[in-house]
């Protein structure tokens, strides 16, 4: 058998990344303690490779395969923000690792491998493509959240995620299988044509779409399958927990995205309501439980829970019947836009939190927080920044994001669900304010004497003058991003 | 040249806010505050550059600052809308806003975070300006929302105060629910219009159904409502009363809580076409006029019953433009803002003379002590009484005249209590603090002083301002003003207002609210200066209406029972049940399948033998294991999902086979 040179050159991006956590993970053994840092700069240089690669893939559709791997805009942009975030998280974790003193090559080898399953996922054209990409990504996001060996917290995280996880991906599969078993393949393409001739009230096909709702739900932790993510996000390191609550989540809308609304694109009457079921109550379970947290990392899991929802209703407006193909497709760049915006406001609220951590369990307690900006006015500031965006206040990125997502339904007819989110977004002030109360309108504890010491280090801040950047740039002027999810979005029908 | 001007009133402040917020810590105090009100000095003189310019002109005319493109269909700019209602909120804002700045300089004098305290009020005037100035829906919103967040910052600058980081907190929480039904109506505005530019809107806007705009109208008047302490939402402002007093002043008396009223006069063209929406702003501000100023009759801090009576006077402007008076409304927002601001200020010299002391029952006597602040404060409180001629009488009687003309004798009658009730508790709080026995403690009464000129400078302006401040809208309906803002504000499909009411029927209005005030007055005189005695006896004689008016009608505890607390309680319910539950439960399941396992190792230890026997043991071991790891919940959670799963499947069953979700 031979693979057409095509075929190889489609999936460059992903061989690049492979073979880079190949690498790292070889050199591991031979490299002295005082080096290892450089094997983080492998990982680096292969994201910058694939950035080259992706932006001379992003005109074309090519299928690959045998139409298993589709390369098109939609698949570039997601791939694009993956590699940005993946970026950003190896340098976080340069300084984190090093401030935990655990410095493992291995680490970068499996984020790099995990970052493979996700760009899988999001330019597969087959179920079961979509499949091996999860739980490649999956895999290597259970080592990577109990890699703090010795903390009992980072080692129970991982193991829930991993029996929860397994089991999800169970769910998924089974609902993968029955679709194979109706429509006699697991193409996207062919599941579409198959299901085209078909009635849609057959029982069996429904039982299918909801295995997969299912599947795809836990991924994106949306309520009642998110169960998982405080736990998770508390517990994993938090270099991971930010890698997780940016990374991963994209992945999942992407492909998840993907099959609902080209594989199942005829079935959207049946999924559409689910949507809108799911998404209310990860609005309102995300928001209200955020705000009787105490721990950070414990209220940004619920805020990333709420994020969910209100990327969801992105995808009930993609997915409504009665809108028009244009405002469908509004939805769907909305929801694209948004985790771009997301990503770069969350992972810049949880470098701010990598940032005072020294020592103990300092920067995890919200109290943590208190008087910090009169000890620490930089990091309180950029802390006041990531914070605003998150509640989605002018003129930063988190309104944008918010502002696409709630027009989107209301011109699409939903007033109502738009009114919901609104208010809870106004319910979600006051968590994300809390921090900046508590930050700016306190006393620093008399007991803490003189200034905490800080992580900081010249990874650590390039991470956060990117996430910086991001969340004020694309506050200020959102066209270049604005402009490139509405051509990256796939064709609805 | 003149379009660098008008981008230039905003960009002073903000070059301040940079410098100050930047690099303030490296250089003096001294440099710090002349860079902040300097900055709005050069704004002010900018703004009456920009003034001067449209009275020869007259036309509005646009400036794009930046384009600030959004992408796909919606286009938007960092534009300006140079008009006549625009110039005068230029004018009040910036020209309040400088002496209040200045008036700052010698308040917070030795105060902690004196360069913060310049920045956050600089980024406020930014704000204010993009605000009123904006050429379109969302340059006014980024605005609305840069105002709530520097408030939110100002009204917490005391950091050792508990209580002022809550006030900050419930009012930027209020403010955004507020601000939810203000973004609706973007959305609604750009779903029919297909452009935010008011210019474009309003020139459209004939094609609205009525259904579409009183849509629209009401859902900017929540957030109006929000943003101008109405009812309901009105609770945030008296806490608001937590920040420093020029805070007080210049945000949540002359400038952001009228931001309502300006957004509403400013869309006057889509409420001009939904009059249920225009009843409902009428009734809205009728109500608060009257409600607010009944708490204000009993509260004893000097700040708050200031506080109550700006919610009140805002419910004026809103009952004007419920009843298409837009004019007026700004007319009596322009001298509520000079007599507003004084009557804070000079509140903020009494606090300022007795070293922070706020309660008026704490006061008294202090005519001779400091009596400049008190012929300024006796002005204010003239002015907003309604007393002939200072400026609040033309422009409280314009509003008043303007009902009863029109034939809405109800929100005249409220009205007219409410400056009734206006004049009384403004002249109470005069007499308990500046007459009648001293009740200042011994040690604070050593200390009193005047003010330094440079407190006192800004009050004198602001006390002339206050006497002269109604002539250019004199004679009523008919003025300088009216005809300068005519082309913003008149109504659509209105009669040209005012010409048709005789000239014997205004003269005896005026009288009357003469009447009325002097009434309030003359009550207050009675109670509180001839016969101290009395109100005590009366607050005795009925308990129960006193209570409740001293404790606001309970409404703050209304809301805390209705949204606050059930909201937690639920957050707390969810997060146990997230965290507790599953956990109890997992104990049972772990000691479940310990003692499934050891019965299971009984049965291969004495019924199957041999290479069993293994199995049973590692199977004895695993369950132990797990159960170390706590992993018995993860069963649970498993178990929640797949009740989920169940639950979904059953609900689409329902749904879409129509038989009772069995799988057939």
């Amino acid at each position: 058998m031979t693979l057409p040179l095509t075929d190889i050159l489609a999936i460059l991006p992903e061989l690049i990344v492979v073979g880079a956590a190949c690498l790292i993970l070889v050199l591991d053994p031979i490299t002295s303690a005082a080096r290892k840092e450089w094997l983080a700069w492998i990982g680096l240089g292969a994201l910058a490779a694939c950035v080259g690669v992706t932006v001379s893939q992003m005109g074309v559709t090519v299928m690959a395969f045998s139409d298993l791997v589709i390369v098109d805009p939609y698949a570039g942009f997601w791939k694009l923000l993956l590699y940005v975030v993946s970026g950003l998280t190896i340098l976080l974790s340069l300084a984190y690792l090093k401030e935990e003193a655990m410095h493992l090559a291995e680490y970068y080898g499996f984020l790099l491998l995990s970052l493979a399953g996700m760009m899988v996922m999001v330019s597969a054209a087959d179920l079961l493509t979509i499949y091996l990409g999860t739980e490649l990504m999956s895999l290597s996001l259970y080592i990577l959240a109990g890699i703090k060996r010795t903390e009992g917290r980072s080692l129970e995280a991982s193991a829930k995620y991993f029996v929860l996880g397994a089991f999800s991906s169970g769910i998924l599969l089974y609902g993968i299988s029955l679709l194979f078993g109706i429509t006699g393949s697991t193409k996207l393409s062919a599941i579409a044509s198959a299901i085209h001739g078909r009635s849609l009230d057959d029982p069996l096909l429904l039982l299918a779409m909801i295995l997969l709702v299912v599947g795809f739900g836990f991924k994106i932790a949306a309520v009642p399958f998110h169960m998982w993510t405080p736990d998770v996000y508390e517990g994993s390191p938090t270099s991971v927990t930010a890698f997780m609550a940016v990374a991963s989540k994209a992945a999942s809308f992407g492909a998840f995205m993907r099959v609902f609304l080209e594989g199942l694109g005829g079935l959207k009457a049946n999924w559409h309501g689910l949507f809108l079921i799911v998404c209310i109550a990860t609005l309102v379970l995300g928001n209200v439980v955020a705000i009787v947290q105490t721990n950070i990392k414990r209220m940004l899991a619920y805020s990333s829970i709420a994020h969910a929802g209100y990327a969801l209703i992105g995808v009930v407006v993609a997915g409504h019947a009665t809108a028009s193909i244009e405002i469908r497709s509004l939805g769907l760049s909305s929801v694209m836009l948004y985790l771009a915006i997301y990503a770069f406001m969350t992972l810049g609220a949880f470098a701010v939190v990598a940032l005072l951590r020294k020592g103990g369990v300092e920067g995890e307690d919200i109290e943590d927080y208190t008087g910090l900006a009169k000890r620490q006015p930089v990091a309180a500031f950029l802390m006041l920044v990531f914070m605003v965006s998150l509640a989605g206040i002018p003129p930063t990125a988190g309104f944008i994001g918010k502002f696409y997502l709630f027009m989107g339904a209301v011109r699409a007819g939903l007033t109502w669900l738009a009114v919901v989110a609104l208010l809870l977004a106004a319910v979600s002030a006051y968590y994300y304010l809390r921090v900046v109360m508590v930050m700016y309108m306190r006393e620093p504890d008399a007991s803490v004497t003189g200034q905490p010491r800080l992580a900081a280090s010249p990874a650590l801040a390039i991470v956060l003058a990117c996430a910086l950047a991001g969340v004020v740039l694309c506050g200020l002027y959102p066209n270049p991003l604005v402009a490139l999810t509405q051509q990256a979005i796939l064709a609805l029908k | 040249m003149s379009d660098l001007i008008v981008i230039l009133i905003p960009v002073f402040p903000l070059l301040a806010v940079l410098l100050n917020g930047l690099l303030g810590s490296r250089y003096s105090h001294e440099v710090a505050h002349r860079l902040a009100w300097g900055s709005v000095g050069l704004s002010f003189l900018c703004a009456i550059g920009v003034f001067a310019e449209t009275l020869g002109a007259g036309a509005a005319r646009e400036v794009v600052a930046y384009k600030w493109i959004f992408g796909g269909d919606l286009t938007v700019n960092l534009a300006f809308l140079i008009d006549p209602l625009t110039c005068i909120m230029l004018l009040v804002v910036t020209g309040v806003g400088f002496l209040i700045h200045l008036y700052s300089v010698g308040y917070m004098h030795g105060e902690e975070g004196f360069t913060r305290f310049f920045t956050y009020m600089n980024l406020f005037m930014v704000s204010m300006l993009l605000l009123v100035m904006g050429n379109n829906y969302l340059v006014l919103f980024i605005g609305w929302e840069g105002v709530g967040l520097c408030s939110y910052l100002l009204i917490g600058y005391y950091y050792d105060k508990v209580s002022a980081a809550k006030a900050a907190s419930k009012a930027f929480v209020v403010n955004r629910i507020g601000d939810a039904g203000f973004l609706l109506a973007i959305f609604l505005v750009f779903q029919n219009f297909k452009t935010l530019d008011y210019t474009q809107v309003f020139a459209q806007a004939g094609q609205l159904s009525t259904e579409m705009a009183t849509a629209i109208a009401l859902c900017l008047l929540v957030g109006a409502v929000g943003k101008s302490a109405q009812i309901p939402l009105y609770t945030w402002l008296p806490d608001a009363m937590e920040g420093p007093t020029p805070v007080s002043a210049l945000i949540h008396a002359a400038t952001m809580v009228t931001a309502g009223v300006y957004m509403i006069v400013r869309n006057h063209v889509i409420y001009d076409m939904a009059p249920a929406a225009m009843t409902t702003v009428a009734c809205v501000g009728g109500a608060t006029a009257l409600f607010a100023a009944t708490i204000g009759l009993v509260q004893t801090d000097i700040k708050r019953v200031l506080a109550y009576s700006t919610v009140s006077q805002l419910g004026y402007m809103f009952l004007a433009c419920g009843i298409g008076a837009y004019t007026a409304a700004v007319f009596h927002l322009m001298t509520h803002a000079f007599f507003k601001a004084l009557l804070f200020l000079s509140a903020g010299s009494v606090i300022h003379a007795l070293h922070g002391e706020q309660d008026i029952m704490k006061m008294g006597g202090l005519k001779s002590k400091i009596p400049w602040t008190h012929g300024l404060f006796l002005v204010g409180t003239l002015a907003i009484a309604g007393i002939f001629p200072l400026a609040g009488f033309w422009s409280k009687d314009e509003i008043m005249a303007h009902a009863f003309v029109h034939g809405h004798y109800v929100l005249y009658g409220m009205a007219a209590v409410g400056a009734f009730l206006t004049a009384f508790y403004m002249f109470r709080l005069t007499y308990l603090t500046f007459y009648g026995q001293s009740r200042v403690d011994h040690h604070t009464a050593a200390h009193i002083h005047e003010s330094p000129p440079i407190m006192l400078g800004p009050l004198v302006v602001l006390a002339t301002l206050s006497v002269i401040g109604g002539f250019p809208g004199v004679p009523p309906e008919d003025g300088w003003f009216h005809h300068f803002l005519h082309k913003v504000t008149a109504q659509v499909g209105g009669e040209s207002a005012g010409h048709e009411a005789g000239s014997g029927l205004v003269v005896m209005l005026m009288l009357a609210a003469t009447g009325i005030a002097l009434a309030g007055w003359g009550l207050a005189h009675y109670l509180y200066s001839m016969r101290t005695e009395t109100a005590a006896a009366w607050a005795e004689r009925s308990p129960g209406a006193y209570r409740t008016l001293l404790n606001k009608y309970y409404v703050d505890e209304l809301y805390d029972a209705l949204f606050v607390e059930p909201t937690k309680k639920l957050g707390l319910v969810w997060d146990w049940f997230d965290r507790r539950v599953i956990d109890r439960l997992v104990v049972g399941v772990g000691e479940l399948t310990q003692s499934s396992s050891a019965a299971s190792t009984w049965l291969e230890k004495y019924v199957i033998y041999g290479g069993l026997n293994a199995i049973g043991y590692a199977n004895h071991l695993l369950a132990r294991s797990w159960r170390q790891m706590q992993s018995g919940q993860v069963h649970h959670y498993a178990a929640i999902i797949v009740a989920g799963l169940f639950i979904l499947v059953h609900l689409v069953l329902a749904w879409w086979t129509g038989s009772g979700g069995v799988l057939r």
